[in-house]
Parts: C-alpha cells; structure tokens; sequence
C-alpha cells in the first residue's frame, strides 16, 4: 500500500500527462478539391499534428461533428483555394479548433505555423497561409475550458466521498447495525443515505453554474434541461461509486484514502486539465473506466458548443454502464448483516 | 435446561422464545463462540454473565440474525434464524452495545425515526412515542440531543427506541454499562414490567447482582457455556465448599491458604478472605484453620453460602491452571454446572485478585 500506490501512480502520471499533444481528430471540408488543395491535407497529416477522419460534405457537418466531440480539428479549403493561393493578401485556408478543450487551441495554432514542403505550392513566402478560428470560445479564455468541468470535479469530490465516509462513520459509529437489526429493507437503506446527497449535487450544480456565468462569463448555449440530465446521472454513479467503496472501508479514514484513489486519476485523466490526445492507450483505458471522464465530455459538449443531450449518447451510454455495474456491485455487497 | 442436545422441536411457539443448539461462530482462526445450546422460555429474563470477549455480543447478533453462524441451528419464536430474520424484525427489539441512535438527533426525533423505520402508522408512532417518554421518564429530555444526554439517560432512551414497537422478544447487549446503581435499579424495574407484559428478554451483563436478578443464566467463558441454569441453583450446587476467614494478617493467610492442593481459589474482601475449597473436603472451615494454625496465623473461619461471583470463579476454571479443577469435574453436582479444564492463563484473575 505504501510503496506501490505511489510508484503506480507516478508511473502512470508521469507517462500519461503529457504537453506533447500529437494525433489530434480532423476532418476536412475540401471545396476546391484540386491536386493542390490535396497536397496542403497530406502536408498536414504529415506532421503528425491530426489524424485525418473521414471528410466532411460541408461547412455545417463540420461543425455538427465538433459539436458532438468527434473532432477537434476541422480544416476548411474554400473553393476559391486556387485563386487565394495565387494572390498573396488572403489566408488559402481555414483552420477551426475546438476552443472547449485545454490545450488544443494552442496546439492546433502550432499546426498553422508547421513550415510545409515545397510541393504543396509556393506558400512558403506568405503569412499566414492560414486562418485559425478558435470555436466555442473566440477569446480563449481558460475559465471556459474549466469552469464547466469543475462542476464535475466538484461533484466527483463531494459525492464520492461523502457518501463513502458517511456510511462507513455509521457503521464505526454502530448506527448500522442498530438500523439492519429493523424491518427496514437494504434499498431503502441505500435511497435513504442517497437521496439527500443528489439534493445537495444539484443544489452545487446550481451554484457553480451562477459563479461560472456569473464571474467567469462562461456561455451557457446548451439546454439547461440536458444539463441537468447530465449532472444527475453523473451524480448518480459517482454515489454509487461512493456506497461501493463505503462496503469496502472498515473505516472513515480507509474510506477517505479509497476516494482519493479514485478521485487523482479522475482529475488527472479524465480530459479536465488535459487532453487524451497525448495520453497513452493504458491511461485513456482508465480514463474511460472513470465517470468523471464521461461527464467532462458531455458538459462540455452541452454548455460551450451547445449540443443537444441526444448527441451525446455514447458518453451517457458509458456512464449509466457505469452506475449500473457499480450499482450490482453495491447491492452484491451491501447485506443487511454484519458479517 | 438439558444439557444434552436434541432436535429442535417445531415451532414451540408456546414453550420456548429461543432455542440454539451448537450454535459456533468464527472469526478467522479465532472461535467466538463455541458450540453453545440455549433454550430461553417466554417471559423470562435470560442473562448472559461472562468476561470480556466471552462471546456475548457475538451470541446474541446471531441470535437477532446479524451475523451468519459457522455451525448450529436457531430458532427465534419458532423461526429459523437468520433465514427468517426479515419476517421477524417487527417482533425483535435490539439494543446494541454501543449506543447506536443518532447524536445529533433529539431524543424526540431518534424515537419517531425508529417509529418509522419500524413502520408503524403516524397515529400509532405518536402514541407510543408518548408511552415510551412516560414510562422511561424522557419527559424533560424530549428535546435535547441524544449525544449530550448522560450514560444512564442514554440507556433510557436506547431501551425505549428498542420497546417502541412492542417486541415479543428484546435482546439487549449490556445495557447498563456505564449506569449508576439506582438508575441501574430503575432500569431493572422496567425489565420487570415489561417481563410481566409477556415480553421476554436476553440480557448480557458483567454485573454478579444484574445476573442475579434473572430467571435464568447461562455463565459463558471462551465462547462456551460453563453454568446454566437459574441462579439460586447454579449457588446451590457450586461445585466448591465456600469458607470465610477473618484474619488479621491477610496476607500471610492468604500465602498460607494458596499452598493448599484442596484450596481452588483465595479472594480478599477487605480484611476478610473468600476461599473456595474443593467440596470433597471434609469440615473445610476446619482444614481451612489447621492449615492457618500450621503456618501460625490467628484467625477464623465460617462456611457461608455460596454468591453468584463464586459460581462464576468456579465456573471459570478458578482463575487459575487446570490443575485444581480438573479433579473438580461436576461429580458432585447436576449436568447443569459443568465445569471444563481451560488453558492456563486465559482467565481475568476474578478468583485470586492480590491484595
Ligand atoms: N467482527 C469480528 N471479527 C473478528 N473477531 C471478532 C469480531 N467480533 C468479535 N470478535 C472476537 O470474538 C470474541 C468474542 O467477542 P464478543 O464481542 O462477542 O465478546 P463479548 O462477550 O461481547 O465481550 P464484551 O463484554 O467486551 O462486550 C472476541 O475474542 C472478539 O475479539
Ligand atoms: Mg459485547
């Protein structure tokens, strides 16, 4: 416990932060589709900066695809690319990034600014060969890329511990065996103790919301109804999450350590501070086996670029996945006994 | 009170509250209990007496279904036990060790959140909540929290959440732990009025003159049953002659009296010492003088009456090695005093306290 929590975790930390973001998701909108136009998209690939998805048909295709988190890069050649090519006061092409995200923009400008191989035309001479759009957040502002994910972060707190030490302090404290020992049945017993915390989670969302608008002018441009959806299933697993570490503590303080555990990776991995591009594929496992990584997609999704909640189905898939496999695992393990 | 096990009957409704019968439990390497028959009959109070981790708690959570047995059968107001202990929960009230309400509830809300836990309708809840208050003088309580009442207070109000829902049966671990004597009183009578109710508790103490006051008791050592039976019996038939000396050197006495083979167990009460004597002895106030009178020391000795303490000493192996109690095996009395020989030093000292 002492020695190896500690060595896994900067090992996995050490590998998996990582400023070097590469393979970022892309999308082109090729509206000139010119032997040129196709040389700028493989010079582009060539730098290892994007991997290329399938293109787009059109400008709002595009857009609909960042929206959902598909990409976080989309590259828009116009059909006038020729001419602009040729004349020199223009930028031959358009780069939009997702500006949701930490880190990305300033990568995604990087891109901008790769020096191309000759081939590709003679835009070497000229600045800026392109121009960058910072989607979703035009003034790149950090507090909109985090503001929203800390009412996850938040939540993840507060819930997951919470939940953990308040049961396991009514077990150390003898309330639990007084209120087994009544006809009281085992999911009234886990309702009761979860109820009031959905209660205070939203009650939290609320109030980081206000702040975040507020103080922080971070854009509410999803529906607030998806976003409340979103917060209580989040709420949902993450106390679940709770109740199944509450049947492994013996104590208030194994319980605190147990949420620790959970709760570092959560902030590290989960795409709050930074992005899984850079990650490798042992973390990005993990990340996918957090809640915390599922609710930043989707709150981000919802509040900075607007997408409906019905976008937004693979993370809610994996997060109600989630809830349901902790919650069998909370109820296999919560018994109305003491042995 | 047959000390030799038998199928259970079915459903003694009528006969028995509770009846065990090798019921064991393990923790690991370490047996709780071991192999221990009860039969407790209605309206009775039943008491457990035994050391610290005797395996009192651990009996009784079997008994109420919290803890799963190794081994052995229970039946609880002639229901299997554990696997009918959800039916049974409305007729069992518990009273934990630990005061196990809730702190920073008031004494008014801990009962009416046991009310509802036990789901009885709000006009009921209220009404009992009112006979309860009465009867375990809450009254000027009813709106303090319980983590700032007093021990004896507490007991009051944990007894009263466990008879809120008027159990047939209350199993209550140690409930006057931590109590002064006259609330200890005071808490005995209201065993008996609810004794004669019809109710029938198990009541597990350290206290010699709680267990004295039970109808039946079962003296339990190492997760065992060393003694059953009602308490003027087990002082009856002590399997031990009990001699009083008055000596005005004790602790020469005493040094004299523990060299003796025939001498199980020496006790002072302050200038007195309580010598337990092996009751094939004959004339053991005359042996127990002779050897006084050898090792010249002036005193006197009287044969007295057996107290539950001294039960609970021979009971327990003496508090000393197999040795003397192994020639002390219940020959001399009925199957309901066994005594057992016992690993050298797993005993408090009860018996042979230094001055
Ligand atoms: N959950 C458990 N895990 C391991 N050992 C246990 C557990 N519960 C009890 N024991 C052990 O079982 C034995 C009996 O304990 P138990 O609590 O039943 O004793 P007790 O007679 O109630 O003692 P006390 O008078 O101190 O309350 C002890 O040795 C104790 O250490
Ligand atoms: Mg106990």
């Amino acid at each position: 416990m002492i020695v190896g929590i500690p060595l896994m975790q900067i090992l996995l930390f050490g590998y998996a932060i990582n400023f070097d973001v590469r393979d970022l998701d892309a999308a082109v909108v090729d509206d000139a589709r010119t032997s040129h136009s196709r040389a700028l998209v493989a010079d582009l690939q060539a730098t290892g900066v994007i991997v290329l998805r399938p293109p787009s048909p059109g400008l709002s295709d595009l857009r609909r695809r960042m929206e959902s988190g598909e990409i976080s890069v989309g590259i828009v050649i116009p059909n006038d690319f020729e001419r602009r090519r040729l004349g020199n006061d223009r930028a031959v092409a358009q780069i939009l990034v997702n500006g949701s995200e930490p880190m990305i923009d300033a990568v995604a400008r990087g891109l901008a600014s790769v020096p191309l191989p000759v081939r590709a035309g003679d835009y070497r001479s000229r600045t800026p060969v392109f121009e960058v759009r910072t989607e979703y957040n035009p003034e790149r502002r950090t507090a909109v890329q985090i503001v929203p994910a800390l009412i996850g972060v938040i939540l993840n707190m507060t819930m997951v511990i919470f939940t953990a030490a308040a049961i396991v302090r009514e077990r150390e404290r003898g309330n639990l065996e007084l209120l087994i020992a009544t006809p009281i049945r085992s999911w009234e017993l886990m309702a009761g103790k979860l109820i009031p915390y959905v209660l205070i989670g939203l009650i939290q969302t609320t109030l980081i919301l206000t702040v975040g608008a507020r103080i922080f002018d971070v854009p509410i441009n999803g529906s607030l109804l998806d976003l409340y959806l979103a917060a209580a299933l989040f709420i949902a697993a993450t106390l679940t999450l709770g109740l199944v570490i509450s049947t492994f503590a013996r104590t208030q303080f194994q319980a605190f350590q147990l949420s620790f555990l959970t709760l570092l990776p959560s902030i590290l991995l989960s795409g709050f501070m930074f992005p899984f591009d850079g990650m490798p594929p042992l973390a990005r496992m993990i990340a996918q086996a957090l809640p915390l990584t599922h609710f930043v997609e989707m709150i981000r999704a919802i509040l900075l670029r607007g997408a409906p909640l019905a976008a937004m189905q693979v993370p809610a898939m994996k997060l109600g996945a989630f809830l349901v496999i902790a919650l069998a695992i909370a109820t296999l393990r919560f018994h109305k006994r003491l042995d | 009170m047959n000390a030799v096990p038998q199928a259970i009957a079915p459903a003694g409704e009528t006969e028995h509250a509770i009846r065990a019968r090798g019921l064991t439990r393990r923790f690991g390497h370490v047996t709780a209990v071991d192999g221990i028959d009860l039969d407790i009959p209605r309206a009775r109070i039943y008491g457990f007496l035994g050391p610290n981790g005797s395996g009192k708690s651990t009996s009784i959570r079997m008994l109420c279904g919290l803890l799963q047995p190794s081994a052995g059968t229970v039946n609880v107001l002639g229901h299997e036990m554990p696997r009918d202990a959800e039916p049974l929960r409305t007729r069992l009230g518990y009273m934990t060790q630990k005061f196990s309400l809730w702190d920073d509830l008031t004494v008014s809300e801990n009962l009416q959140f046991m009310g509802q836990v036990f789901g009885l309708p709000a006009q009921r809840r209220r009404a009992r909540v009112a006979v309860v208050v009465e009867e375990f003088d809450l009254a000027s309580l009813f709106k303090q929290r319980a983590g700032t009442l007093s021990g004896g207070q507490r007991q009051r109000l944990a007894l009263a959440a466990a008879t809120l829902h008027e159990p047939e049966l209350l199993l209550l671990d140690e409930p006057t732990s931590a109590v002064d004597p006259q609330s200890r009183r005071d808490f005995w009578e209201s065993l008996f009025d609810l004794v004669a109710r019809g109710v029938t508790i198990l009541v597990s103490t350290h206290y010699m003159d709680e267990a004295e006051r039970c109808h039946e008791l079962a003296i339990l050592a190492s997760g065992r049953i060393v003694a059953q039976g009602p308490p003027q019996q087990l002082m009856a038939e002590i399997p031990a002659a009990v001699v009083e000396v008055e000596a005005a050197d004790t602790v020469a006495a005493r040094r004299a009296l523990v060299m003796d083979a025939s001498v199980l167990s020496v006790a002072q009460l302050g200038t007195r010492l309580h010598v337990l004597i092996d009751p094939a002895t004959p004339e053991p106030e005359t042996r127990v003088l002779q050897r006084l009178r050898a090792a010249s020391v002036a005193a006197q000795s009287t044969l007295v009456r057996a107290s539950l303490e001294d039960v609970f000493v021979a009971a327990t192996g003496f508090g000393r090695a197999a040795g003397p109690a192994a020639g002390l095996r219940p020959s001399c009395c009925s199957g309901s005093l066994r005594s057992r020989p016992r690993k050298c030093g797993n005993w408090p000292a009860t018996g042979s306290r230094s001055a």
